[in-house]
């Protein structure tokens, strides 16, 4: 079983803050227990628009799992508006997409990195491993 | 005692079997590692959500289907999502289906995407009954003190 000690984040309540960016429920479900388990502290928004507000509500997030395509505002979108708005919080890329160019374009929008989902519990320590703290 | 080893030994072969015969892949092992004692039922809470609001992609596709001409752009974004959340759970034959489909949306080919879509939803429709059956003989046999997951 996952724990936040076996996996080297500091627990029992960690410092990383992290932000879900997804549409999709069980996506959404599935990243929230994810980061749940792993102690860290994480909130939910379900488009791109609502990435932007909450964080011009004042909230900062160590990491980001955002998501491509959403409704409103999608990844892309959503991830050059937060580097455009001086968000330097570690932006993780999760997308269904697979195509060279489609991930290419995500990437260049202002991703730290990208990874296809469903994401793993390897695949978020290795993002989380290789953070940088902002919040 | 001895009926509740025999329980969780019909419950180790069930999960099997799901593995065995293709209908599950690794990602149902990566839903498990999440489940603890805070959310004892998550993966079952996971894949509920998943019939539950995968049930309208199901209907927009069909509803999509039966549009004349089709517009494979709309039935391969519905499908793209749909095989998302399938992928999620570790539904690997729904997932191959909707694989199959979204190439005969990329090819332009509609009687291929009508009759991949019968396939999807008889996939879709026989691991929501593998899975309630698994979920129903797990909840019988309750926790177990030990897990030894492989698949």
């Amino acid at each position: 079983m996952l724990t936040s000690q076996s996996h080297g984040v500091s627990s029992p309540k960690s410092e990383v803050t992290a932000l879900v960016v997804d549409d999709d429920k069980v996506s959404q479900m599935i990243h929230h227990q994810l980061l749940n388990i792993l102690g860290i502290e994480n909130d939910v928004v379900v488009d791109g628009k609502q990435a932007v507000d909450i964080h011009l509500s004042g909230k900062k997030f160590d990491l980001i799992l955002m998501d491509r395509d959403m409704p409103v505002m999608n990844g892309i979108e959503a991830t050059k508006k937060l580097r455009d708005m001086g968000i330097r919080s570690t932006i993780a890329g999760v997308s269904s997409h697979s195509s060279s160019k489609e991930k290419q374009e995500f990437i260049e929008a202002g991703l730290d990195v990208y990874h296809e989902k469903p994401l793993s519990a390897a695949k978020l320590l290795s993002v989380v491993s290789k953070m940088k703290h902002t919040a | 005692m001895e009926r509740n080893n025999q329980l969780h030994r019909q419950v180790a072969l069930m999960r099997q079997s799901l593995f065995d015969q293709g209908y599950l892949d690794e990602q149902f092992v990566q839903l498990e590692e999440l489940q603890d004692d805070t959310n004892p039922n998550f993966v079952e809470e996971v894949v509920t959500l998943y019939y539950r609001d995968s049930a309208r992609l199901v209907a927009s596709i069909e509803q999509a289907l039966d549009n004349r001409p089709l517009d494979f752009n709309r039935l391969d974004s519905y499908m793209h999502q749909f095989k998302g959340s399938s992928s999620s759970i570790g539904g690997r034959k729904v997932k191959a289906e909707c694989s199959q489909f979204r190439e005969y949306c990329r090819t332009g080919n509609g009687e291929g995407c009508i009759r991949t879509f019968q396939q999807v939803k008889r996939e879709y429709a026989t691991l929501r009954k593998k899975l309630e059956a698994y979920f129903q003989l797990a909840r019988q046999a309750g926790p177990r003190d030990t897990a030894s997951r492989s698949t």
